[in-house]
């Protein structure tokens, strides 16, 4: 292909096409056609992506005008596509890993009804165009269109069941949650319009735009910013959606956590570095919620039985670390841990519902066990997915999370040590979930057992392809201690993040802390895997009751009762107060009021046209006398 | 006298008065309402040639103007200015969809229901185009008497007291503007006209526009303009009429009321208040602002604890409309050309969310939220369309509010960021009731009543599917009704400027 900004627009269309056919011939469609159209667009974006990806390797940006979105003579704004190293990075991870989640989707959701099963590939390509639009964006106002797109689509996908109302309650959550960081999205965006009559990249960061900015201007949006990526990366205080999303499909989740959605926030933040880096108090800000995250879902996810929920607050516990990364100027380091996370989580994801669907639906881990003799593939992958987000090396997982260590030892030691811990914690909860799937006895239902069976081949390879890319795809990473020239990936984005001023991100240590670090993170995880192993591998049910601790982590801090009781509750009685009283006694007691009144004088003054003349003439006399007083003395 | 030749704005305004009344001559329901319709096409055919073949400039083009009551000073004089011509549209474009939609409602004297639903539009379209003050206010009580009737003839169980409240607001609004149109009247400059009479004062817009008025004088006026508008918006506190009257009203009553007539009032602060009193505006901003915002988290709030479908979609609209009149007294570009396009992008929304309540109440006499649920079960059509539009009235992206909230709230961001960040709140409240209703009206299982249901038919797909594509047509390109708006504001600051 001669021109490749000549094919960059099919890159998100593609997937809209996907969607529209899937759409609207949901009714006659074949699953197979459906699964087909639905995989090959998304396929077909991955091909074009890779083409994109090796011109931009070669040194070729592409900023791409189609037509004026709003054109007034205050602002302009155009629906501008930008494609550099970052947003090439970002294309293959979604369309790449959003296709593999796509051809599992074919198989897991085949016991669905044909319509419902396009309904749902429809969904997953609209996702997958969301997401496109929002990283291919050339200004804010584009990216937040694939923002609320994104938002939109993990509310149809997470209520795909919709007549469950459980379900339906946790898409509306994760959509209002979205919401209300996307606010905050909208608010820098009006402060950005404001201050310099733009949003788009380009112009923004230029340093001619930048000067028109005070600091004060700076924190502001950026804090903004960053309450919009709190709300889509499931962060504090806005994380409560995403453990409650897992009521979608398996496949649905996998693509929340690992290719699209709760990465924007990341992606986000990484375009907008150049104002992060001259922004000291919001990078703090962005440090103490992420490492605060990192441990509060890391301690949550310690206690909980069901599967994907563990899964989930790893997510959350994960994104915190590559929010700690973006705190500390590691942008490259935050990116590079959404690529491997983006690898493992969606291998852990699909991996757990390979399990579900072996178990018939079942998602409490102490109904499970044993089912390593059963699921070959799934469990070898499985367990390659566990050792990646364990930090074990080689595997991607190492790679970016000791980046992420290193770069918080450069900037104070304490976070260095939260760091370590959560990672620990993490090994833990991951195995702790290993072995009570896979190892010791099982424990479920004869049915179940029977029932047991390794996943068809759409279901494995996705998972071998992911398994290998969670060993090998942190080697672009390696960094320059264990190879010479290492890091690849920091040179292939240096172009997107060396503008930065202020802060200097790239850490500074020597070789031999570094060494040391990496040996204390390593020993730490693999202590914290052989406890977990331990202690789970030949886990038993048992009906003692927990101990406080444990009980406050089943409930999960009770945050979610917090939120209730503080902001929901109050709320409605507000607003019940604003019907009831102020609407209905208020306003239009005052209106009826005034009606009655008019109606009561009226029928009081009846008396004075009774049709007497006698009254009359007395009347006219009162009144002549009036007037001739009131003349008399004024 | 009338001219030998007709003009678009004129056209607008004779075909549906002319076939309105022409309307109470018929006798048979198929023959009214085939005449209605056609009459409706004919008129949405003279608009859509008025979008090709006007100049879109403010007042000075497309202008009609025939000496009317020339000894008091008063011309028919009616013209479409870039936001006459997307009000008209609007108008234009709702009446068939409305009438298509209601073809297969019965209704009592259906002559007189037709026929006073035609003489509103000419009401309306006479309000849009009105270029002189007295025919304003002509045109102003034309659109609203048959509104009276339509409510207290053919509206709900509670008709009579809804229709009372409705008459007390909206004719003490009508009656302060009056007042204030008269003392304006009485300040204006003399004018001559070509055929030698002199006259000390006039009507006309322009006359209005270089009226002489102190501060003081100025001050006052803008409160009985304001409280005429603010009642037809309505503005928080003088809403209350809102809610009961498109509960009580027949659907295709509420769609005009709700789409098109709420849209009276915010033409009339671009028109005859902003421009005519730009010191008192300025002035007053700050309070009605607050108003405004207050309104819109009272309005969102309230929605969000309503049970009643058709009063939910009400106070949702109150708090957009509250948005609209915000992001105009901001006063600057960006807020008012939002504020142009939204007025479009909101007829068009809730007049298919009006379609959508009315089609759930003919099949299932219900319209609590509470009693419903599971319709996606039974009718999947009904449930996408209904869902696309609802999410347009909340804003979602790449639907046509999307591009006009964006602009109106950075236009109330520019006046003040706080404002703009309370008023954001909606943002997220309107989530909350949307799909709050979404969820208990569609989701979850079928229940007795809900469980006979039957999907859309063809037709209603028709209807229903036209307003889903204008919503992704400008949402996608929204600078189709942008342009439309350029000389309006443009002409409109400078005025401002001028005199403040």
């Amino acid at each position: 292909m001669k021109n490749i900004s000549d094919i960059i627009w099919l890159i998100p269309f593609l997937p809209l096409l996907g969607f529209l056919i899937i759409g609207s011939a949901r009714n006659i469609l074949s699953r197979s056609v459906t699964g087909m159209i639905g995989s090959g667009t998304i396929l077909a974006s991955f091909i074009l992506s890779l083409m994109v990806f090796w011109s931009v390797k070669n040194g070729t940006l592409y900023s791409l005008h189609y037509f004026d979105f709003i054109n007034i003579s205050s602002l302009k704004i155009g629906f501008d596509y930008k494609v550099d190293q970052l947003t090439s990075l970002f294309l293959l991870i979604i369309t790449g890993v959003g296709f593999l989640i796509h051809v599992y989707s074919t198989s897991y959701m085949h016991a669905e009804p044909a319509k419902d099963f396009a309904k749902y590939f429809s969904f997953l390509n609209l996702f997958v165009f969301s997401m496109l639009i929002l990283v291919m964006g050339g200004n804010y106002v584009i990216m937040f269109i694939g923002w609320e797109g994104v938002g939109l689509c993990s509310y149809l996908l997470i209520g795909y069941w919709f007549k469950n109302n459980d379900y339906t309650n946790a898409a509306k959550k994760a959509f209002i949650m979205n919401r209300i960081g996307d606010l905050g999205f909208l608010l820098a965006i009006f402060w950005f319009i404001s201050k310099t009559g733009s949003v788009d990249f380009d112009i923004l960061f230029s340093s001619s735009t930048l000067a028109k900015l005070s600091p004060a201007d700076i924190t502001g949006i950026t804090l903004l910013l960053f309450v919009g990526a709190t709300g889509k990366s499931a962060q504090i205080p806005l994380y409560t959606w995403l453990p409650d999303a897992m009521a979608g499909p398996t496949p649905v989740s996998a693509l929340i956590h690992a290719a699209t959605m709760v990465t924007a926030g990341i992606y986000m933040i990484a375009r907008s570095n150049i104002l992060y880096s001259s922004a000291q108090i919001t990078q703090n800000v962005m440090v103490i919620i992420g490492m605060a995250t990192v441990i509060l879902a890391a301690t949550i996810a310690l206690k909980q039985n069901d599967i994907k929920k563990v899964l989930a607050y790893s997510t959350v516990s994960q994104l915190g670390y590559m929010f700690v990364a973006l705190g500390v100027g590691s942008y490259t380091g935050a990116v590079f841990h959404v690529m491997t996370h983006a690898f493992f989580k969606a291998l852990l994801f699909l991996g757990a519902g390979s399990v579900i669907h072996a178990m018939s639906g079942e998602q409490d881990m102490r109904n499970m066990g044993g089912l390593k003799k059963k699921l070959n593939i799934t469990h070898i992958t499985f367990l390659i997915g566990c050792l990646a987000i364990a930090g074990m090396p080689p595997l991607s997982g190492f790679f970016s999370k000791d980046e992420i260590l290193a770069a918080s030892f450069a900037e104070s030691p304490l976070l260095w040590a939260f760091g370590i811990a959560g990672a620990a914690m993490t090994a833990f909860y991951m195995f702790r979930l290993y072995g009570m799937t896979f190892l010791g006895k099982f424990r479920g239902t004869s049915e179940q057992k029977d029932h047991l069976h390794e996943s068809p081949a759409a279901i494995t390879i996705p998972l071998i392809v992911l398994a290998l890319l969670a060993i090998a795809g942190g080697w672009v990473g390696i960094p320059e201690l264990f190879m010479q020239g290492g890091h690849r990936l920091e040179a292939f984005l240096k172009p997107v993040f060396e503008k930065k001023v202020g802060l200097p991100g790239t850490h500074t240590l020597t070789h031999q802390t570094e060494y040391i670090l990496i040996a204390v993170s390593v020993v730490l995880s693999l202590l914290a895997i052989i406890i977990a192993v331990m202690r789970y591998r030949n886990y038993e049910r048992t009906d003692k009751p927990s101990s406080a601790v444990s009980r406050v982590l089943e409930n999960k801090w009770y945050v979610d009762e917090l939120y209730q009781n503080i902001i929901v509750n109050p709320l409605r009685a507000l607003s019940h107060f604003f019907t009831n009283v102020i609407e209905k006694k208020g306003i239009d007691g005052i209106v009826n009021g005034t009606g009655k009144a008019v109606n009561y004088s009226s029928r009081q003054l009846r008396w004075v046209q009774s049709g007497q003349v006698g009254a009359y003439v007395l009347l006219m006399v009162l009144g002549i006398l009036v007037i001739f007083i009131i003349q008399l003395f004024l | 006298m009338l001219g030998t030749y007709f003009t678009f704005p004129e056209l607008l305004i004779w075909i549906p008065l002319i076939m309105g009344i022409l309307c109470f001559f018929f006798k048979k329901e198929a023959v009214v309402k085939s005449f209605a319709l056609v009459a409706s096409l004919l008129t949405l055919a003279v608009s859509i040639s008025s979008l090709f073949y006007t100049n879109a400039s403010y007042i000075t083009y497309n202008v009609v103007s025939y000496q009317w009551m020339s000894q008091i000073g008063n011309t028919f004089y009616v013209g479409l200015d870039g936001t006459g011509r997307i009000l008209t549209f609007l108008s234009a474009l709702a009446f068939p969809v409305i009438i298509i939609a209601s073809y297969n409602n019965s209704y009592k004297n259906v002559n007189a229901f037709y026929g006073l639903l035609l003489l509103t539009q000419a009401g309306i379209m006479g309000v849009f185009t009105a270029m002189d003050a007295l025919l304003f206010y002509f045109f102003w009580e034309l659109a609203l008497i048959p509104v009276y009737f339509l409510c207290s003839r053919w509206g709900g169980e509670k008709r009579i007291q809804t229709t009372f409240k409705f008459f007390v607001y909206t004719f003490l609004g009508s009656l302060l503007m009056l007042t204030g149109i008269i003392y304006i009247y009485l300040h204006t400059p003399p004018r001559s006209f070509t055929n030698g009479i002199q006259v000390d004062h006039s009507f006309a817009l322009n006359a209005f526009y270089s009226a002489k008025l102190s501060v003081t004088e100025q001050g006052w006026l803008f409160w009985l303009f304001f409280a005429a508008f603010a009642v037809k918006m309505p503005v928080f506190p003088l809403h209350t009429w809102q809610p009961d009257t498109y509960d009580q009203s027949p659907a295709p009553v509420t769609m005009v009321l709700s789409g098109l007539m709420v849209k009276m009032g915010l033409l009339g602060v671009i028109r005859w208040l902003i421009p005519v009193l730009p010191e008192a505006t300025e002035k007053y901003t700050y309070i009605v602002m607050l108003l405004c915002v207050a309104g819109i988290i009272y309005a969102s709030c309230i929605a969000m604890v309503q049970d009643n479908l058709k009063k939910l979609v009400a106070y949702s609209s109150i708090a957009h409309i509250g948005l609209m009149c915000a992001a105009i007294f901001a006063m600057n570009e960006i807020g008012l050309k939002g504020a142009l396009l939204q007025m479009f992008n909101h007829g068009i929304n809730i007049v298919g969310l009006w379609i959508v309540i009315d089609i759930i109440e003919k099949r299932t006499g219900i319209k609590n939220i509470s009693q419903l649920g599971g319709l996606a079960n039974r009718a999947p059509a009904l449930t996408i369309l209904f869902v696309i539009i609802a999410l347009a009235n909340i804003a979602l992206p790449l639907t046509n509010s999307f591009v006009g909230e964006l602009m109106m709230f950075t236009g109330i961001y520019r006046f003040n960021p706080w404002f703009a960040a309370v008023a954001g709140l909606s943002i997220i409240l309107a989530a909350v009731y949307t799909l709050n209703m979404i969820q208990k009206v569609f989701y979850g299982n079928t229940n007795s009543i809900t469980t006979q249901v039957n999907d859309i038919s063809l037709k209603e797909k028709i209807i229903l599917g036209a307003i889903v594509l204008i919503i992704f047509v400008l949402g996608i390109y929204p600078q189709l009704i942008i342009d439309l708006t350029k000389e309006t504001v443009d002409a409109l600051l400078v005025n401002v400027k001028q005199k403040i």
